[in-house]
């Protein structure tokens, strides 16, 4: 079974899945997150599944938990980068994803989950520089 | 007239194995030129059924075959187990009733990403689900 | 009818190079020119190499012996289809091989009546099997230009950054809403919009399958973390919908392309605001 990488970015956690998702690996995944969270005090949760070509009903519900998960740990998630062919079979399979945020690329994922960990007040260790300002409602203007 | 060939069988006895039969699911239906969507459609189908065999049934085979009627072509899945079998198939077949371990979305769900299903299934004797899906 | 073995109609196929000669200019005629000398000669020598290996297996063109030929005449049907050859024009380029064996039966001594049918009867089930390949292929080239022209009609534009609409006009059935629903949500991933707008101003009425598709699009445009809403709702739309008691729930519409574009403006936080003094 192959594992997914987490990697630590600033305040967020980024998981890129690159592999063919078998059961196992997605259940390892959610338990990684749940430590790392912990470990690392990480307020965002970001999980680019660009490269994968398919959801089924227990990927699509491990998304779910692993937002709920990081929710009660206190941080935020974002799937980003879901292909338009997989939407459609996931809405069609009557799987709507409540409670997970999803952005359309990494970069405005990060921007989610940059404006989330604003509103929530910088914390000690952050240096301020780094937060690009959000305005209230989606940050586009701001951003680009 | 329907026929069919290139039938390959892969066993299911594994999480790995359930990748295995999604990859060839999707290898098959590239070759008779589903849409994007309509393989996405059928791999998930085959996905959740590889999954239905390896949890409820314990182990089983999945056979891919192609189809050719009337010009159309399609991909015929089997996903056989000699597991416990289904008691209520029409309960089975409710979204959202589930038998303990999901969302109770495999069954209902494939069924609907799919252009034809059909399930064969007795208690103590296992479980056969057929699905087929043709290009539009 | 009694099948006889084809040994007279094989040796007449491999009397040699006048038989392919006299196809090739018997199939001249009816392709006036379509095709060079020397494509038709190829063509013509590649498929009699494949029939004179066929026919050891008999006459029966229904035989597994055939199911070469049979592909080799598919695919030149389908080719001679998408070139714009006629269905005559096809099928008398095969017909043609019935002179050339006549021709070649006379020689060989008068010829007598036997092979001359058999010969016939044998040229004309392959002209059907070209005739039946070609039929199929026209109707693929038919179905790929409807399936073209829907593209062509149901055009996805940007209304500015990160705002892209598709102007639906004329009656939706099930298919049609679904590709163009399928071309706007990967139109968002390639231009990378957040913003979709699915304008239905043009559409006389919906029915139950279609208000389903333009919901599951919505729905699966916000899974891949953009906002779709939807424009121009008629009355009579607004009443179906209604009385079908289909839930559009939380879903954004707005009454014109126009309001929907300034909401789509406002969420990326453009603000639109009259000069002092204009007007």
């Amino acid at each position: 079974m192959e594992r997914v990488p987490v990697l630590s970015l600033g305040d967020a956690l980024l998981v890129s899945i690159q592999v063919d998702l078998q059961d196992n690996t997605v259940l390892a995944l959610q338990e990684d997150l749940a430590e790392r969270i912990v470990a690392t005090g990480a307020r965002g949760v970001l999980i680019d599944i660009s490269a994968v070509d398919i959801v089924d009903s227990f990927i699509g519900r491990m998304f779910a938990s692993i937002a709920a998960l990081s929710r009660l740990l206190d941080a935020e998630t974002v799937v980003v980068g879901m292909r338009p062919a997989v939407a459609i079979t996931l809405v069609e399979l009557g799987l709507s994803l409540p409670g997970v945020r999803t952005a359309l690329d990494v970069e405005r994922g990060m921007r989610i989950l940059r404006a989330a960990s604003e509103r929530r007040g910088p914390r000690p260790a952050d240096e301020p520089d780094d937060l690009v300002p959000v305005a209230e409602g989606g940050g586009a203007a701001a951003g680009a | 007239m329907t026929t069919s060939t290139g039938v390959e069988e892969l066993p299911i006895r594994s999480g790995d194995d359930v990748v295995r039969v999604r990859q060839l699911v999707r290898a098959r239906a590239q070759e008779v030129r589903l849409s994007l969507v309509d393989q996405t459609k059928l791999v998930t189908a085959a996905s959740e059924l590889a999954r239905n065999t390896l949890v409820h049934g314990g182990s089983g085979t999945a056979t891919v075959e192609t189809l050719h009627r009337d010009g159309r072509a399609g991909i015929r899945a089997v996903f056989a187990d000699e597991g416990p079998g289904i008691p209520d198939v029409d309960q089975a077949l409710t979204p959202g009733w589930t038998s303990g371990s999901g969302l109770g979305l495999g069954l209902s769900g494939a069924r609907k990403l799919v252009d034809e299903f059909a399930i064969d299934t007795a208690v103590g004797r296992g479980t056969t689900v057929t699905v087929v899906k043709w290009t539009r | 009818m009694a099948q006889a073995d084809g040994g007279r109609v094989r040796a007449l196929l491999r009397s040699g190079d006048k038989v392919l000669r006299r196809w090739v200019e018997a199939a001249e005629v009816p392709l006036r020119g379509r095709l060079t000398t020397g494509e038709l000669g190829r063509t013509c020598s590649d498929l009699l190499a494949v029939l004179v290996e066929a026919s050891d297996g008999g006459l029966d063109v229904t035989s597994d012996a055939y199911a070469g030929a049979r592909g080799f005449l598919a695919e030149l049907s389908r080719d001679w289809a998408r070139r714009g050859f006629s269905p005559s024009e096809t099928a008398s380029a095969v017909f043609a091989l019935k002179e050339a064996l006549f021709a070649a039966a006379d020689e060989d001594g008068g010829g007598d009546l036997t092979t001359v049918l058999e010969a016939s009867r044998w040229v004309d089930a392959l002209g059907l099997v070209t005739f039946e390949s070609f039929a199929r292929a026209r109707e693929q080239v038919i179905s790929e230009q409807a399936e073209q022209l829907l593209e062509l009609t149901t055009p996805v534009v940007k209304l500015w950054e990160g705002v892209v609409a598709v102007p639906l006009i004329g009656t939706l059935d099930s298919a049609r809403t679904q590709i163009v629903m399928e071309k706007l949500l990967q139109t968002l991933v390639d231009t990378g919009s957040e913003h979709a707008i699915i304008d239905i101003t043009g559409v006389p009425a919906v029915d139950t399958e279609v208000a389903q598709h333009l919901l599951k699009t919505v729905v699966a445009a916000r899974l891949m973390g953009a906002e779709c809403t939807i424009s121009g709702i008629r009355p009579q739309i607004a009443q179906t919908i209604v009385t079908l008691g289909i839930e559009f729930g939380d879903i954004t519409t707005k009454s014109s392309l126009a309001d929907a574009l300034l909401h789509a403006m406002r969420s990326t936080g453009v603000e639109v605001v009259r000069r002092a003094g204009s007007r």
